[in-house]
């Protein structure tokens, strides 16, 4: 397995590194304060690949708090608001699209 | 039922405490990421979009009643209430704590439940028929041998690092249940001209990037040679096997580089050195395991019940029995199929509620067992046939009574990209919609028997290879899009799907499957000729014009 | 990168010598399989000990007509998930019966300990000083074993067998 930093960084735009924390599995976001956060508001945004590779270098020496840390691509809306910029984004910060069904009683 | 002795039981704690010194050292940072993963794969601990993903294992699909309560409990207090039960014969949860797992491995290892090895690269669950012991015309029960095997390959030391995953599946019936075919080895029971049990042994089997179909690499292998035989195959593939590139390093791809006949003479040379050693299995051993194995003691029934025969008049419970109630080797009784796929649920899932009253129903019903099966559903083995009118009511009351086994809203899929990080398209929504689309039970009978199968991914873990209709997510564009496959099946015909045309995206796959639907019946040349033969006769043509005149 | 043999921390009675220089006089040395096989009586007749470390990717037959004389083979775990050398080591112990030093060498850590015992090893040169010092206590991590392998240990088939049959002897 290559590690994330010898593969090659590409951005199409505003991006992030986000990754799962250790402990119970969470979906975390590197913060600007070499730090994670659960909230997507509170993730670093980085334009550039020398950004995201310094962010995601960063990241990566954090292996007790976080695993697989990686980076991926946001959408900012107007007035600032940070959204997931794919598919499986939308679904790591939402849970599951399905409804389960409950039993009836 | 096999009951675990003390030995069983000792392996089972000494490794949940093993996994609890592994996960305290990687949580202190005393163990790295890279040196841990394997370990926690050996544990059954995945980590997914969202959460770590639990995988337990439920050996050849066989619980006790008191083993699906602990499942139960271990939904309620360690996830979110409900597991999902897998293409082998295994349980997840999807929202698990790495560090509360060995709290969860020692809450299940009281009941005799592991998780030993249901992932990285080592073998895996044995899995088999989910009427072993019970269904007509069997040889023998093959739980036996797959106990012998699990034992056998359970913290091999030669065996836990190979080039990567290895699965084994076991049938004694002529009608194959385990699929035994896409298996890395798939092993058939039966006897030879001298009367002897042994196996027929295939190899190279398996889906996900190149599929395969198995080989045979020794149309007989006496029972008690089948453990050094198996060794000898494995220690061919640990040694020779690729581990240069991921996609390759299944024994499937060594068996098709060298050739069938390369292969079967390397490992009969590998063989022949170490033939008559400590591994050859005595009656006397074998023996042992079966005596381990206890089966119920049925009472004398008659063929058809009183309750039955009232019960007939009721066109719901008739439409019941007749889709998932199935022939008992012992008269009076009955082997009944729990559909785990309601109209517009998620395949293969159960609560913690459910689990619950069906430990209760196989306590009162079916001598407390229960049974998994390698399409999504469970089954109660032993049901007498005079308890059907009241167990379909209870059932019916949990959701556990669709009847819809082995019709076309059955369908096998895998968690897809709601859940796992391999995925690149979801599955189980579109299993929920064709569930809508086909709700009406009496078009899922008019259209029979009709396995569609759906994958998230190349990695096939719904098994789309080999699905009357199989359906592969892909992206294209960050968009989601499925290709269609007809004519797979996963039994003893094993045959690989063939692509109808190009992918479709999300929102039209349900139309697609309609529109082949409608082609087989317009096609068919009776209505029991089933979907995959009419495929078979006809070839993929006219489906093809039919889905893609208007796309 | 401490050696663990019997069970504890021991000093390399061999010297690893690189290819391409000198052997040190008579002493004890560890050489690559290339070296050896360049020329194996040369190193097998000097007065010191010889020791092999042989590929994970090469069948141990071109090694077995010298085992007698070998005091030291030592095989590779290249990274941990990388298995081949417990065949190799089964090989070399039940099938060739060498009854030498078998020394594991590599990315060697403490949770496959076990498993390399079991497979015949026994001296480790393991990665972590943390691992080398636990060794001990954690190769007494399991005590029941499903599968025979010739390290001796009784299977827990056989376990049964043994009770079944004391307990129809007590009958």
């Amino acid at each position: 397995m290559t590690s994330p930093l010898e593969q090659k960084i590409r951005i199409t735009g505003p991006s992030i590194v986000t990754a799962n924390r250790t402990f119970d599995g969470a979906v975390i976001y590197r913060t600007a304060s070499n730090g994670w956060s659960t909230s997507l508001s509170e993730a670093a945004i980085v334009r550039t690949a020398d950004e995201a590779r310094a962010l995601l270098t960063e990241s990566v020496a954090d292996d007790v708090g976080a695993v697989g840390p990686y980076i991926a691509p946001v959408e900012i809306k107007d007035g600032g608001k940070i959204k997931p910029g794919n598919l499986r984004e939308h679904i790591r910060l939402k849970g599951v699209t399905i409804v389960l069904l409950p039993v009836p009683a | 039922m096999y009951a675990y002795d003390e030995l069983d039981r000792t392996l089972i704690n000494e490794r949940v405490e093993e996994f609890r010194d592994q996960v305290k050292r990687r949580l202190s940072g005393e163990l790295t990421e890279d040196e841990f993963k394997m370990l926690r794969l050996q544990n059954g601990v995945y980590l997914q979009l969202h959460a770590y993903m639990f995988r337990i294992a439920i050996p050849y699909g066989t619980l006790s009643s008191k083993q699906l309560r602990r499942l139960a409990h271990v939904a309620r207090r360690y996830d979110r209430g409900y597991g999902h039960f897998t293409t082998r014969q295994n349980i997840q949860f999807n929202w698990i704590k790495l560090a509360e797992l060995p709290d969860a491995l020692a809450d299940l290892a009281e009941v005799g439940i592991h998780a030993m090895q249901t992932s990285g690269n080592n073998t895996r669950n044995v899995t088999s028929d989910q009427w072993a012991g019970v269904a007509p015309g069997e040889i023998e029960d093959p739980r036996i041998w797959s106990e012998l095997l699990r034992q056998y390959t359970t913290l091999h030391p030669e065996f836990s690092f190979l080039p990567r995953k290895f699965k084994f599946a076991i049938t004694a019936s002529a009608h194959d249940r385990a699929a035994i075919k896409i298996h890395d080895i798939g092993l058939r029971l039966h006897r030879n001209a001298q009367g002897e049990t042994g196996f027929e042994v295939l190899v190279g089997g398996g889906l996900g990037r190149t599929p395969f179909i198995g080989k045979t690499i020794k149309p007989f292998v006496h029972g008690r040679d089948i453990l050094s035989y198996v060794e000898a195959i494995l220690r061919v593939y640990n040694q020779y096997g690729r581990r240069d590139n991921i996609y390759k390093a299944r024994i499937k791809i060594l068996v098709h580089e060298l050739g069938i006949d390369k292969f079967a003479a390397e490992v009969e040379d590998e063989w022949l050195a170490m033939r008559d050693s400590a591994l050859t299995l005595d009656d006397a051993v074998i023996e042992e395991i079966r005596s381990r194995f206890s089966y119920p003691s049925y009472e004398n029934l008659p063929h058809m019940p009183e309750e039955l025969k009232k019960a007939a008049h009721d066109p719901l419970f008739e439409r019941w029995r007749k889709n998932s109630v199935f022939t008992h080797k012992i008269q009076g009784y009955a082997i009944v199929t729990l559909s785990l796929k309601p109209v517009g649920g998620p395949p293969g899932d159960a609560t913690a509620e459910q689990m619950d009253a069906l430990a209760d129903l196989a306590d009162k019903y079916s001598f407390g067992e229960i049974r998994v099966g390698h399409e999504q559903n469970l089954a109660l083995p032993h049901v007498a046939k005079r308890g059907l009118p009241a167990l379909w009511k209870a059932l019916d009351k949990i959701r556990l009574a669709t009847p819809n086994v082995n019709l076309v809203s059955d369908i096998i899929a895998c968690p897809g990209l709601d859940y796992c990080s391999l995925a690149n398209a979801r599955s189980i929504p579109i299993a929920q919609e064709l569930t809508r689309r086909f709700a009406n039970h009496d078009t899922a009978e008019l259209i029979g028997r009709l396995h569609i199968n759906i994958s998230g991914c190349i990695n096939a873990c719904g098994h789309h290879h080999v699905g009357h209709i199989g359906i592969l997510g892909v992206e294209k564009n960050g968009e989601e899009f499925y290709q269609i496959t007809i004519g797979g099946r996963a039994d003893e015909n094993a045959e690989l799907g063939v692509l109808i045309g190009p992918a479709v995206p999300y929102g039209e796959v349900a139309d697609v499957v309609e529109d082949i639907v409608e082609a087989y019946l317009a096609l068919r040349e009776r209505p029991d000729e089933l979907f995959v033969d009419t495929v078979k006769r006809l070839g993929v043509g006219p489906f093809r014009e039919r889905v893609y005149a208007t796309r | 990168m401490p050696l663990v043999k019997n069970g504890m921390i021991a000093t390399d009675a061999l010297i690893h010598v690189p290819d391409g220089a000198e052997l040190p006089g008579d002493g004890a040395v560890l050489v690559s399989a290339a070296r050896f096989l360049e020329n194996p009586e040369a190193l097998l007749q000097r007065a010191g000990k010889t020791g092999v470390i042989w590929p994970n990717n090469r069948d141990v037959d071109d090694l077995v007509p010298f085992l007698d004389r070998l005091a030291v083979v030592a095989l590779v775990f290249p990274t941990f998930r990388d298995g081949r050398a417990y065949s190799q080591a089964r090989l070399l112990r039940e099938r060739h019966g060498y009854d030498g030093e078998l020394r594991a060498t590599g990315q060697v850590l403490r949770d496959q300990f076990v498993f390399m015992l079991r497979a015949g090893f026994d001296a480790f040169e393991v990665k972590k000083e943390s691992d080398a010092g636990a060794f001990a206590l954690t190769s007494k991590r399991y005590s029941v074993f499903y599968q025979p392998t010739g390290d001796g240990r009784l299977t827990a088939l056989h376990r049964r067998m043994q009770q079944r049959h004391s307990e129809s002897a007590g009958q």
